[in-house]
């Protein structure tokens, strides 16, 4: 597993932890049923918290990425499980939001905004239609 | 498990002399976490350290270790691994020695333990203490700690001294320890840069009281730090125009001033001035500056306070 903190990028540790073993998961790198370090390994090697690792990992099986056996450790779950989906629609009706306020200061009606999302998709790579776009 | 919380002071207060005393200072570990103590050199660190091994009387409140009062059994020794700022090792034992005199004080000295200590710090067995830097000593006295078996670490100033690779060793230590859900750690530092990391749980300490306790990042969020221009914050002259906000620590330079402010009342604060979560050392900085207070000593430079 890969961990990189950025202690400059402003963004708390236990989210930067709790994004990328996410991103992980959804990108495959971390496979179902993969055994990830205990909370107080992962805060030893990362030299951070054991409240601040245990805190990515609880949000971490809170959304479905990962399951905890106390006192063990933690596994990657299954990618289809619907808290996942759940959690990928959270994203996207959190990006169209933004789209959508952005649109309003713009002055954009339906059909404008409607057609920036037909060019968007159209200018995609082929990706699989409903894949993880993770890209930033 | 006898008890969820590794150790807990309560309203302790005891007169230390020259007019420094504790008073009413409180704040507990949960089993299982490593706290900071924070403060100036001076602020009560060690007494307070003291008073919790029950190496100095408590004049009022109580203390608990391990979930037995303070004082208690000798027995309790045995869980705890304790190393103070000055080494009580005497300088002439090679750490072959080492072993043998403290080994008959420890009903669970683990000789092997010792040595695979030793190896992995680097340290000679056949080094004699005194010849140790400083680095190495406070490798010594943990690889003592761990090898009785102690379930609480307690070090006083455990990273002055150090350099920044012997530090991280040192987090690293720390962190192996904590491995094991029911050990627990408490040190005390001025060097803030050890806990903004590692320290799941910060107390701020302050001419002999307790100024904030707590999970670091609730600590944290209680803070603002403030910047302005010469003559924000109240004015050169101190006027207190911010109402209802206190400035602690308030510094003034010709080129600006700075101050920390609890996080309920920074907005209250000017649009023009910045506010910005604040860093642990910013914190202890202008805690560390702040006049004494209603029990005081000396008065601050210019703690303006509004």
């Amino acid at each position: 597993m890969r961990v990189v903190l950025s202690n400059s990028s402003g963004v708390p540790l236990y989210r930067q932890i709790k994004e990328q073993i996410g991103a992980a998961v959804l990108a495959g790198d971390l496979a179902e049923g993969a055994t990830l370090p205990s909370v107080r390994a992962l805060a030893r090697d990362l030299r951070i918290s054991i409240i601040t690792t245990n805190r990515a990992y609880t949000e971490l099986a809170a959304e479905g990425f990962i399951g905890t056996v106390p006192g063990k450790g933690a596994y990657v779950l299954p990618l289809d499980s619907a808290l996942v989906r759940e959690q990928l629609l959270r994203q996207v009706e959190e990006g169209l939001q933004t789209a959508l306020d952005a649109g309003r200061q713009a002055g954009l009606d339906r059909g404008q905004l409607l057609e920036i999302l037909d060019g968007l998709m159209q200018s995609e790579p082929d990706r699989t239609p409903g894949g993880p776009a993770r890209d930033e | 498990m006898t008890s969820d919380l590794a150790f807990a002071l309560r309203s302790v207060g005891c007169a230390v002399g020259g007019g420094f005393a504790l008073r009413d200072v409180s704040f507990e570990l949960p089993t299982g976490y490593v706290m900071g103590l924070i403060g100036a050199n001076g602020a009560g660190k060690t007494t307070m350290i003291r008073c919790l091994l029950g190496m100095r009387a408590i004049e009022t409140g109580e203390a608990e270790l391990l979930g037995r009062r303070v004082p208690g059994p000798v027995e309790l020794r045995q869980d705890i691994g304790v190393v103070l700022d000055h080494t009580a090792l005497v300088g002439d034992w090679r750490l072959t020695e080492v072993e043998r005199t403290l080994r008959p004080f420890y009903d669970r000295w683990d000789g092997a333990r010792y040595r695979h200590f030793l190896d992995e710090f680097g340290l000679d067995p056949r080094a004699r203490v005194r010849d140790l830097s400083r680095g190495m000593a406070m490798k010594l006295v943990i690889a003592v700690a761990l090898s009785h078996h102690a379930r609480l670490l307690v070090l006083d100033e455990p990273t002055s001294g150090l350099d920044p690779v012997a530090r991280d060793e040192l987090a690293g230590i720390i962190g192996d320890f904590l491995l094991d859900e029911e050990h627990s750690v408490l040190f005390s530092t001025h060097i803030t840069a050890d806990l903004d990391r590692i320290g799941d749980y910060v107390t701020l300490v302050h001419r002999g009281r307790v100024v904030r306790t707590g999970p670091k990042d609730e600590v944290l969020d209680s803070y603002r730090v403030v910047r302005g221009g010469p003559d924000d914050l109240g004015g050169t002259d101190g006027a207190a125009t911010l109402v209802g906000v206190e400035l602690i620590g308030l510094r003034r330079t010709p080129a600006g001033a700075q101050a920390l402010v609890r996080a309920e009342e920074a907005d209250l604060l000017d649009a023009g001035l910045l506010v910005e979560r604040p860093t642990l050392e910013e914190i202890a900085l202008h805690i560390g500056s702040e006049p004494s207070g209603p029990v005081g000593r000396r008065g601050g430079r210019s703690g303006a306070i509004a």
